[in-house]
């Protein structure tokens, strides 16, 4: 019984074979000549004697090239036929020559990188190497000359790249979408970029770099960019954003209507906010808008049905609802839709444009996981320049390179500059790509540096920099992270309804929370009045009157114009200062039933 | 004394929550480290599972360790401290003998293990001994030693009915696992005792904690005795003991790990701890439980409970700590604001005098 190999198939155990390795020689036999599915995948785990054989969905697989003593089962003549045009894919698949395996069946064979390294122990050959990368690893030049930490960041940082996110964007209505001005190809491509045609929506464009310093302003992964550069549109991205609205239908046969709101309406925002409103209450396209303009003038009944009269006079309570720009948003109107809602109600989609224009402390990143900030916009005439007239678009620090070793990143920059010279679009595929050697004889018979360095010439002084800086022309991305969608500051503003606390987020211009940790902190260094400060001056303070008999919290009758105590009817009564939060928690105290006293002293004054 | 009174707190220095932060930011980073090392199992919790465990005061600690100390006398004698050694090292029938539970018969086989036996100096003697010592019937049949288990012979339960065949089982089972831990020699909890040398001194460091039975060895020096278990300090030696064995076992595990804290801020925590006479845990069962003021206690944990139990015995909240102070919006009577009288003391003989010599 022990030395049977146990089989499974997907999992369950159906039965016991006397040799299992030969077995899963004759499933995979089988397969190559289609008498199986070719789905099927056949795994010999010799440690524990079983055979696995797996036929359920869901397993990742991946091609391989069969060999056979050592011969690759592409051949020669199937290779003519193939480029013919009278063998396809699953031609090949069916004639044995190509076969999938999924993970576990991978641990069985031994695959040859290249055709040249075959032996006879191979059992497959890897279609090409860079293959064994994923779509967006595959898509970054010279990997294999970087660090595989810097791969990852550059896979995770390349799909926030900006670019033409979809040809169609003009018809599109996305909540939120960026397209950049002009995207240019790469001009070191991979295979896997050309396969997948990715340049038709490129997401980046080739920046003339020098790597050098600019009086510290390049420090610490920030970089400084050429203000000419970005006149001419160099990273520059339009973001459209869209609002909508809806002309809800109540029950009770009320309803939104989308007009040009009458100035009696509750909560009227002012002439000057609807002034880009047409007549039928929605703005006109191309007219230049800013925050809190109206874009959708919209008017809804009143929340509460008491609050309109038995008479009928609905039009004068009605409520206004609007859709305004959000705050910090300027830019113009990019189009207009008027549709109808899933719902059959009137649905109004306004498309906005707005540009964004790099500035500082907007993100960039190469395609080898060397991402900066902008730390510094010069003006053209103070960047460095060479003997020929070129000025960099980006001047990088040279202390990014080697504790992270991103030789990719300094290869990129040559070939770049090679592709420009030849105006070729060079080879970046991960173990085939143009070499070194390629990008020197290139340069050179263009008469530049082999090494691809450049005297440079200081912009402001004009003398000539006293070492050569490297200069190159890379492929950057600009991130979606812009500081004119994060910038956020509040001095006073909105409080929340329920605790007349201050709200949260950028969004409603809320404050940053002092939390309970930043509060221990002042108490260890013992500035009690700084503590009161946030805490109650700075946030919910309020004034609280309070009976001094039964300590309840007492009101003032402003119509009798005398203060009581709504408990023991008592007048004897103090105004306190307490957070409004704190009023908060004695009010949920008693409705849990409890009665909190609130024992007042004597008036302390606290104001020193 | 320039140097001492430099050193000096001021009065309203908030010195509990800086002892909090002091402790509490290096055990930030101990959380980082501690669970990068791997591989290593077999070893006494350090780091901050073992600060939880101080910290929570829990009853034994996952690990415990004794360290034994010889009387002066005896201290610097090898053989007395193998002896000490043997004698408290408990071993337990398992380890000496192969049991065999026969449940149809309802007996227990206990098989003397020559070798493991000659090992642990153990003779079959000594394991009949402790064996009859629970006044069991015992046959013996050649190496074999048969332990029965007392039938109710056919007594009928209250239902009227026979009893079941399971707990003829459930007995032999029980039975078996009592044979198993019966103590043949040795101080019960006490595994594996090594001899150390430190210092020309003898000393037995021992797994498992049990000072108690351990003192009564006539050579162990009971005024030097520690075990890592400070529940067990706290019952024999009292609360000081406890305190300063604390103190120890913080400054150890922040020691280990080469973070330095001022001695003093873990002098207070163990102080705080120890304030009631008892150690008291730090969290809600303990010292946060034990908070004076209703408004702070619920802020803390358990918030419904403490509000809903306040008016019961009608508690009152006059103010006095931080928290509550917080909530009520006043001024915390912390630093600036404890100040509530500004006072300049009128010039000393003595100062004057000082200063006319300088």
């Amino acid at each position: 019984m022990e030395d049977r190999t146990i089989v499974y198939l997907d999992g369950k155990l159906i039965g016991f074979h006397k040799d299992g390795k030969a077995l899963a020689q004759r499933i995979r036999e089988k397969r190559r000549i289609n008498e199986i599915p070719y789905e099927i995948n056949v795994y010999y785990k010799e440690k524990t004697n079983e055979l696995f054989i797996n036929t359920s969905r869901g397993r990742a697989r991946r091609p391989y090239i069969v060999v056979e003593n050592g011969k690759s089962r592409l051949t020669p003549e199937i290779y003519e036929k193939l480029r013919k045009g009278k063998l396809r894919w699953s031609h090949l698949i069916k004639m044995g020559v190509i076969e999938y395996l999924d993970a576990e069946e991978e641990e069985n064979i031994y695959v040859a990188k290249s055709e040249e390294e075959l032996t006879e122990e191979h059992t497959h050959l890897e279609i090409d190497p860079s293959t064994i990368f994923g779509i967006v690893a595959g898509v970054l030049p010279y990997p294999e000359y970087n660090s595989s930490p810097r791969i990852t960041m550059a896979s995770s940082m390349a799909k926030q790249s900006l670019g033409l996110y979809a040809s169609n964007f003009n018809m599109r209505y996305d909540t939120r979408a960026y397209v950049m001005y002009y995207p240019q190809r790469p001009a070191v491509e991979t295979d896997v970029y050309k396969t997948l045609e990715l340049w038709k929506r490129p997401a980046g464009q080739n920046f003339v770099v020098a790597v050098m310093s600019y009086k510290g302003w390049n420090m610490s992964d920030a970089v400084v960019i050429n203000k000419g550069a970005i006149d001419r549109g160099l990273g520059r991205v339009m973001m459209l954003r869209t609002y909508e609205t809806e002309e809800v239908k109540y029950p009770g046969g009320q309803k939104d209507i989308i007009e040009l709101p009458n100035p009696s309406v509750q909560g009227y925002r002012g002439e000057e906010a609807y002034r880009n409103l047409d007549e039928d209450g929605v703005v006109i396209p191309e007219s230049e808008v800013k925050e809190h303009d109206v874009l959708i003038g919209k008017t809804s009944p009143p929340r509460f049905l008491d609050e309109v009269s038995i008479f009928g006079a609905i039009e004068e309570k009605k409520r206004e609802s609007s859709v305004v720009v959000k705050g910090g948003e300027k830019g113009k109107v990019d189009s207009v839709v008027l549709c109808e809602a899933p719902s059959g109600n009137r649905l109004i989609k306004v498309r906005l444009r707005l540009q964004k224009i790099p500035e500082i402390g907007d993100k960039f990143a190469s395609r080898h996981g060397q991402k900066g900030v902008i730390g510094l916009i010069v003006p053209q005439e103070d960047m460095p320049f060479t003997k020929d007239g070129i000025v960099p678009d980006l001047i990088l620090n040279p202390h990014a390179i080697p504790s992270r070793m991103t030789a990719g990143h300094l290869l990129e920059m040559l070939g770049g500059k090679a592709s420009c010279l030849e105006g070729k679009i060079m080879d970046g595929t991960a173990f085939s790509g143009n070499v070194e050697e390629d990008y020197k004889k290139i340069l050179e018979s263009y008469g530049f540096e082999e090494y691809g360095e450049e005297e440079l010439y200081d912009g402001i002084t004009g003398k000539k920099i006293k070492v050569k800086i490297y200069v190159g022309v890379i492929y950057y991305q600009r991130l979606h992270h812009l500081v004119s969608n994060k910038i956020h500051a509040r001095s006073r503003g909105p409080v929340q309804l329920l605790t007349a606390q201050p709200t949260e987020g950028r969004a409603r211009e809320g404050g940053l929370r002092f939390g309970e940790m930043e509060r221990d902190t002042l108490i260890g260094f013992g500035v009690s009045m700084i503590i009161k400060d946030r805490l109650l001056d700075q946030s919910d303070k309020s004034s609280q009157l309070v009976c001094k008999d039964c300590g309840s919290i007492a009101y003032k009758d402003h119509i009798k114009n005398q203060v009581s105590c709504p408990v023991c009817k008592s007048t004897n009564i103090v105004e306190i200062e307490i957070s409004y939060a704190f009023k908060l928690l004695l009010d949920e105290i008693k409705a849990m039933g409890i009665f909190p006293r609130l024992i007042v002293d004597k008036k302390v004054n606290m104001e020193w | 004394m320039k140097r001492r009174s430099k050193f000096q707190i001021p009065p309203g220095e908030a010195v509990g929550i800086v002892a909090a932060q002091s402790i509490g930011e290096p055990g930030t980073q101990m959380t980082m480290r501690t669970f990068h090392y791997a591989g290593v199992a077999e070893h006494v919790p350090t780091g901050l599972p073992r600060l939880i465990e101080i910290v929570d005061v829990r009853k034994e600690p996952k690990k415990p360790t004794i360290t034994i100390r010889l009387k002066k006398e005896y201290a610097k004698k090898r053989e007395i401290a193998e002896k000490v050694a043997y004698e408290i090292e408990s071993i337990f029938v398992k380890d000496v003998a192969k049991i065999i539970e026969d449940v149809e018969k309802g007996i227990v086989v206990v098989r003397f293990d020559k070798i493991a036996g000659e090992q642990l100096g153990i003779t079959k003697e000594m394991l009949l001994k402790s064996i009859k010592k629970g006044k069991r019937k015992i046959q013996e049949k050649g190496e074999d030693i048969i332990i029965a288990v007392d039938e109710d012979k056919g007594k009928k339960d209250e239902k009227g009915e026979k009893p079941k065949l399971f707990s003829k089982a459930k007995k032999v089972r029980k039975l078996f696992e009592k044979i198993s831990n019966t103590l043949i020699k040795g101080i019960k909890g006490i595994s594996k005792a090594v001899i150390l040398e430190e210092e020309g001194e003898f000393i037995i460091r021992a797994k498992g904690s049990n000072i108690r039975d351990v003192i009564k060895n006539k050579y162990v020096d009971p005024s030097r005795i520690y075990t890592n278990n400070i529940k067990e300090i706290e019952a024999i030696y009292g609360i000081e003991a406890a305190r300063n064995a604390i103190v120890k076992e913080v400054k150890d595990v922040l020691d280990m790990q080469g973070l330095t804290v001022n001695i003093r801020h873990i002098m207070l925590l163990a102080d705080v701890m120890c304030s009631e006479g008892i150690i008291l845990k730090v969290g809600r069962h303990g010292l946060a439980g034990r908070k004076r003021s209703v408004l702070a206690r619920a802020a803390f944990e358990e918030t419904i409970q403490h509000l809903t139990r306040a008016p019961v015995i009608g508690e009152e909240d006059p103010l006095i700590g931080t928290t509550e102070n917080i909530i009520a919006g006043k001024t915390v009577p912390v630093g600036t604001g404890r100040v509530l009288l500004e006072f300049t003391p009128p010039k000393t003989k003595e100062k004057t005098e000082r200063k006319k010599r300088k």
